[in-house]
């Protein structure tokens, strides 16, 4: 920590404020020569084509876990495979998932989006499961009551009531694609990655730039999906989380 | 055809008999031979690796403690602590490692910020669910021996809320183990520079990339399993779901 204190202010502004210089304007690399980095073309370029993976990642991830984990909650089986999913995947880390990629089945668009996806998988799949099942059974077995099939109570009881919990596992999801998308720049996809990993080409302002654009394209993505979630999200259930921390 | 083949063959035999490691050469796979001729290349990052780790989670877990005391009496300051984690926890982590070299410069000491912060958001929300879960009954009973707010603090609600601090601790631990494979950007070593400096670097050399990723998922099913003991031997009154 003392190292930390003793770093000057100004440097760590200039540092940041290099980087921000990266982003706005065009510069020749680091290694000379006719070849131009950084500026608003490159990171705009780089921004779509990771921010264009994540998403369908994400929605991937999503179409695939959320009607298994909601069915298995709906049934009340398997929990002991929807919570061991869950671990699983905090298991793994993202550097080996790409790098096993990378070595043992290729590289391109097509595979880092399908091993980001896994990586969005497990939080998804679990909270699912959790959300649904945690709904109150009573209401489940009121809107038995009243002549619902099993599918709209999946679709008017259940989810609704799950939102919250199931969006906290799209959030995680999200943050887990966001960051493994970004070292898929070592297959060959073009992410901040290259930026942050590439510090012979783009140089220390490169990087930070890089890193960045990662921490505005997360956070992005996190608001996003808390817009979403707000939405989304009976009234009745919010204003019960409200009295509950209200008498908490 | 028949001739060329009868010659390679011949060529790998020659480079066996001369003791050069047989399959290194070929990265066609994972080399078992050397792996285990090079294992002792593997401890040092290994090691390096569980220090990140044990420093990381310690340290998350005292200062998270320290913020669950500070806002059990003062409830306003959990969304404050809550949220300000939560938007630490959005970054992904090798960004957070970057963005952290200008202010704590390369090495150890970054990767162990970074990991710590991870940590302390876990571990905090946990320990404020544990803290309320405690029941009401306890708490008046431990009034009615005529404990002070902080006995009654370090006497029964802390030890109560011990599955849900120790499931916390068990959640970070695991993640920062794989977390920690990015620490070699920050320059701080560990099982991600088998991965990535011997392994991506060296023309995608698939044994180092099999050993750091194969050692770095053993270590975290390790310390899940040992921490889910852990869990029981200190909570044998209860069991607590760790989702």
């Amino acid at each position: 920590m003392s190292a930390a204190l003793s770093v000057p202010l100004a440097s760590v502004l200039d540092s940041f404020g290099g980087a921000i210089d990266f982003i706005l304007y065009q510069r020749i690399s680091e290694q000379g020569g006719d070849l131009q980095v950084g500026g608003l073309g490159q990171i705009g370029d780089l921004l779509a084509s990771q921010a264009l993976i994540s998403l369908v990642a994400l929605l991937l991830a999503l179409l695939i876990a959320m009607p298994i984990g909601v069915y298995l909650g709906h049934r009340g089986v398997g929990e002991f495979a929807a919570v061991a999913v869950g671990n699983a995947g905090r298991a793994v880390p993202e550097l080996a998932l790409i790098a096993l990629m990378v070595a043992f089945v290729g590289t391109g668009a097509v595979n880092v989006t399908i091993a980001v996806m896994i990586l969005g998988i497990p939080p998804i799949l679990t909270n699912s499961f959790v959300g649904v099942r945690q709904v109150d059974r009573g209401a489940v077995e009121a809107a038995r009551g009243i002549g619902m099939t099993e599918l709209e109570i999946i679709r008017r009881v259940e989810l609704p009531l799950a939102v919250p919990t199931i969006m906290g596992g799209v959030r995680t999801g999200a943050v887990n694609i966001v960051a493994t998308s970004t070292i898929g720049s070592l297959a060959g996809v073009e992410t901040f990655g290259k930026l942050i990993l590439g510090d012979a080409v783009y140089g220390n302002e490169g990087v930070i730039a890089g890193a960045i654009m990662v921490a505005l394209l997360a956070l992005t993505f996190e608001f996003a999906l808390a817009g979403i979630q707000r939405v989304l999200t009976p009234r009745g259930v919010t204003l019960q989380r409200q009295a509950a921390r209200a008498t908490a | 055809m028949l001739e060329t083949l009868t010659t390679l063959a011949q060529i790998e035999v020659r480079e066996e008999g001369a003791g050069a490691t047989t399959c290194q050469g070929k990265n066609d796979s994972f080399c078992f031979d050397y792996a285990i001729d090079n294992l002792g290349d593997y401890i040092t990052p290994t090691l390096e690796h569980l220090v990140l780790v044990a420093i990381s989670v310690l340290v998350g877990l005292f200062v998270a403690i320290g913020l669950a005391v500070l806002s059990h009496r003062r409830r306003w300051l959990v969304p404050v602590f809550v949220g300000s984690t939560g938007i630490l926890y959005t970054i992904p982590s090798i960004a957070l490692f970057l963005l952290l070299l200008p202010v704590t410069g390369r090495g150890t000491t970054t990767a162990v910020i970074a990991l710590t912060l991870y940590n302390l958001q876990i571990i905090y929300r946990n320990s404020v669910v544990g803290l309320g879960n405690v029941p009401d009954s306890a708490r008046d009973a431990g009034r009615g021996m005529g404990m002070t707010d902080r006995q009654l603090l370090w006497r029964v609600e802390m030890p109560l809320a011990v599955p849900e601090i120790i499931a916390g601790v068990r959640i970070a631990t695991v993640s920062t183990v794989a977390i920690a494979t990015l620490a070699v950007f920050a320059g701080a070593g560990g099982l991600g520079e088998v991965i990535y400096n011997e392994g991506i670097q060296r023309d995608v050399f698939k044994t180092a990339i099999v050993m750091g990723s194969g050692i770095a998922i053993a270590m975290a099913i390790s310390f899940d399993a040992i921490l889910l003991v852990l869990q029981r031997v200190l909570s044998p009154w209860r069991k607590v779901r760790t989702i």
